[in-house]
């Protein structure tokens, strides 16, 4: 019999969005001086989710400025243990507010509720709970007797995880004693503003965080600001070039989390169920927008031929559709113009002579959709393993000894994130040693925790964020 | 798969081992984290209505207690072809299972229902009997009007490295259920391991078990969903390398409509929709049924009944 899941949706109920969002500017919206708006969508069913005010360079002024005066006559004066008061309290209403978070990221964002739910929302928590327990404790992080904030952080986040990279920034910023002006996506605005509500509810002093909402623009005159002490960016390798440029040579200090091109080392000892459930979650997890994906897979040529058609099967079972539906395991591509750049580089393969499937799946017919690809017969020259493709579209490759295996996995610009699986010890710590990247996963894949730092190698940035050494990039 | 295609043509202890060792590993942690996701799956309406019918048409009805009596059962049989009296359109449930003192008894109780007996056989719970003796335990069931038994591995043997033994034991106790169907009951939570689970299920399917069992319900823990994933991985393997396909049977501790719905997102999601049907996949339970009952009235009545509207078994 075919056991057919009925739609089972979250419902919207939760989420009260508003018509027009405006700037969080030293404890308060307001609209933006030049009166801009942009207008965000849910990339779901393209949708008008609402409309964002767009900061020009006089609304960064002012939430350089407000943050300043925050840090020189409130927080930075603050004890450790009352700042971490307020990041308790942030994290306890985050908690509780988690349905509603978690339902309006998928909106805005298009990953499946399954995700916001169970990974980004608790995660998100997590973050502040962890660093508000150091925010005390800094004098014992080993970072010298008596670490001092560095000032006003300018901070610029992507749009594949908006609430938790927004943790990921604010969290250890604030424990540190620093204030922020942070920059939501263009694509996904709309939690960062209701974290904005958060902190008025929590009652945390005005100026302490900042969200300026707009484009590009709006990042280039925060990151080129020349009132803040420190730039910390996630997002393409292409734009960190750039913000190092206009950084080098200010006495900011920068933080870059980049591109990657993850390998995943499947050896023919793995377990090779597991593996094939790590490969997956590897690269469709977030449909494949997660800088750290598993997105080049190295199988042992001795078990590629069992391996793959089991694969293949996993991925037919992945269910792809409306982003709230709890059963949906893939949800919507965040935007037109991240569609048309997996297209077109998914396309580049075809072309070099590489075999390309996709499971039977009927994609909606409005929204911005991708189905899940395997890309067979790929070879180390070919763009698509070379090139982040930051989209469910995973390059196969085979290797035939350790040695070939580290060598094509290191043989890339990037250094982010590789996975290892074995059931033989000693050929795990052999080749993790051996591999040049920020985090290496042992028989599993993209496994976050707030306690373990996380960043890359090479072009994939510098600098760590999580854990105790996050810390170290807030504290001079 | 290559590796189940492969099994060694003369069955020596040595070569079992080899081939039992030569499967690839189970990662506790993956295991229980797919378990765990599927378990996340939000089976609503429609499709619940039909996950529960599914689930009663596979139940096996099981009273395995010391304090069993002839009135007991045929109680039980009772409730097995007609599961709610109130109720016509509830389908009646798998099998009864029973102790093999009592088939005569639930063979007489459930004549012309189409409901089947299942025997409990080989000196279970413990399987530690001679072999003679779990024979005859058999060939009486059978002879009694078993369609099925259930017969449990010797885990001593098992566990020491002797698969010739319980691989014999098996195929011995297949000859002796003649026309009856044969379910091998692993008891998993005696094998600790998922490794051990993997390697347990393919030794019992390449020793002729028409449905291999996870555990009595008399020891702990029992048909843990990771257990039952690792299960239905092997019968899929098995389905793969040679086309045939074994059913697999969870017992013990499946007590809730959500527990059985949970089974069966992992049939569907694991082995495939092709097990979603009562020769492929039972659920060993006595409680389970109504719960299921339960459930099944407050979706078509949309009021929920109270546990005296359900007879007790």
């Amino acid at each position: 019999m075919i056991f057919e899941y009925a739609p089972a949706p979250e419902s919207r109920s939760v989420v009260t969005l508003r018509e027009t969002y405006d700037l969080f500017v030293d404890g308060e919206f307001r609209p933006a001086e030049g009166g801009e708006y942009l207008t965000t969508l849910n990339p779901a069913d393209e949708t008008k989710l609402a409309q964002v005010a767009v900061a020009g360079e006089a609304d960064v002024d002012r939430a350089v400025a407000a943050a300043r005066r925050a840090h020189e006559t409130v927080w930075s004066r603050m004890s450790g243990a009352e700042r971490g008061k307020y990041l308790f309290r942030v994290a306890r209403i985050i908690q509780e507010r988690s349905r509603e978070l978690a339902v309006l990221e998928s909106m805005d964002n298009g990953k499946p509720i399954k995700e916001t739910r169970d990974v980004d929302l608790p995660l998100v928590a997590a973050h502040f709970f962890y660093y508000a327990g150091w925010a005390d404790k800094l004098r014992h992080a080993g970072l010298g007797p008596d670490p001092r904030p560095l000032g006003v952080a300018a901070q610029v986040i992507p749009w594949n995880f908006p609430l938790l990279m927004l943790a990921w920034k604010i969290a250890p910023a604030l424990a540190t004693g620093n204030t922020v002006v942070l920059k939501p996506a263009e694509t996904t605005p709309l939690t960062a503003l209701v974290f904005a509500e958060i902190c008025q509810e929590a009652d945390l002093p005005p100026g302490v965080v900042n969200i300026l909402t707009g484009a590009g623009e709006t990042g280039r005159a925060l990151v080129e600001h020349p009132g803040t002490d420190k730039v910390a960016f996630t997002g393409s390798t292409e734009v960190g070039r750039r913000i190092a440029r206009s950084v080098a040579g200010t006495g900011k200090r920068l933080t870059l989390e980049l591109g990657g091109k993850g390998a995943n080392i499947v050896y023919d000892d793995a377990a090779i169920d597991q593996a094939v459930e790590g490969i997956v979650s590897g690269i469709f997890f977030n449909q494949g927008h997660v800088c750290c994906a598993g997105s080049r897979l190295l199988v042992q040529e001795s078990i590629a031929e069992e391996l793959l058609p089991r694969l293949r099967d996993r991925v037919a079972k992945l269910r792809l559709g409306d982003p709230l539906d709890k059963n949906t395991d893939i949800g919507a591509i965040n935007s037109a113009a991240q569609l048309e750049r997996i297209r077109e580089l998914t396309d580049s393969g075809a072309e070099e002579g590489v075999e390309r499937w996709s499971p039977p799946c009927d994609l909606p017919s409005t929204g911005y959709w991708f189905a899940p690809t395997l890309l067979t017969g790929v070879s180390q020259a070919h763009r698509v393993a070379r090139e982040e493709i930051f989209g469910p579209v995973l390059s196969v490759l085979t290797f035939r000894t350790p040695e070939e295996a580290v060598a094509k996995a290191n043989n890339t610009p990037y250094g982010l994130s590789a996975g290892v699986w074995t059931e033989k010890g000693s050929r795990m710590l052999w080749t993790a040693e051996r591999l040049r990247a920020g985090v290496i996963w042992s028989n599993t894949f993209n496994k976050f925790d707030p306690t373990s730092p996380f960043g890359g190698y090479k072009e994939s940035g510098y600098g760590r964020e999580g854990g105790r050494h996050g810390l170290e990039a807030y504290l001079g | 798969m290559s590796h189940t295609a492969t099994a060694p043509e003369a069955t020596t202890n040595r070569a079992l081992r080899a081939f039992l060792h030569g499967l690839p590993g189970v990662d506790e942690v993956g295991a229980r984290a797919r378990a765990q996701d599927l378990a996340t799956r939000s089976i609503k309406t429609t499709a619940k209505a039909q996950a529960i019918d599914l689930a009663i048409s596979m139940v096996d009805l099981t009273t395995l207690e010391g304090a069993d009596t002839p009135g007991k059962v045929r109680a039980l049989c009772a409730k097995a072809a007609l599961p709610d009296p109130a109720d016509r359109t509830v389908p009646r449930v798998g099998a009864v299972c029973v102790y093999p003192d009592m088939v005569a008894t639930a063979v007489g109780a459930l004549r012309g229902t189409g409901v089947g007996v299942a025997s409990v056989a080989t000196a279970f719970p413990a399987g530690r009997a001679p072999l003679e003796v779990k024979l005859a335990d058999t060939r009486r069931a059978v002879a009694d009007g078993a369609a099925e038994i259930d017969m449990v591995i010797d885990r001593g043997a098992f566990l020491s490295g002797d698969y010739l033994k319980v691989h014999d034991e098996i195929t011995a106790v297949k000859e002796a259920c003649g026309p009856a169907h044969l379910k091998v009951i692993l008891e998993t939570g005696e094998l600790v391991t998922y490794d051990n689970v993997r390697r347990a299920s393919h030794l019992a399917i390449r020793a002729g078990a028409d449905f291999i069992k996870t555990s009595t319900g008399k020891v702990a823990p029992a048909a843990t969903p990771p257990v039952v994933l690792v299960m239905l991985e092997a019968v899929r393997d098995h389905h793969a390398a040679t086309g045939a396909r074994v059913g697999v049977k969870p017992a013990g501790g499946i007590r809730t409509t959500k527990d059985a719905i949970r089974q069966l997102v992992l049939v569907n999601e694991i082995a495939g929709p092709a097990w979603l049907n009562p020769d492929l996949f039972r659920i060993g339970a006595s409680s389970l049924l109504n719960d299921l009952l339960m459930q099944r009235t407050r979706l078509t009545t949309g009021t929920y009944p109270g546990p005296d509207y359900y007879t007790q078994d």
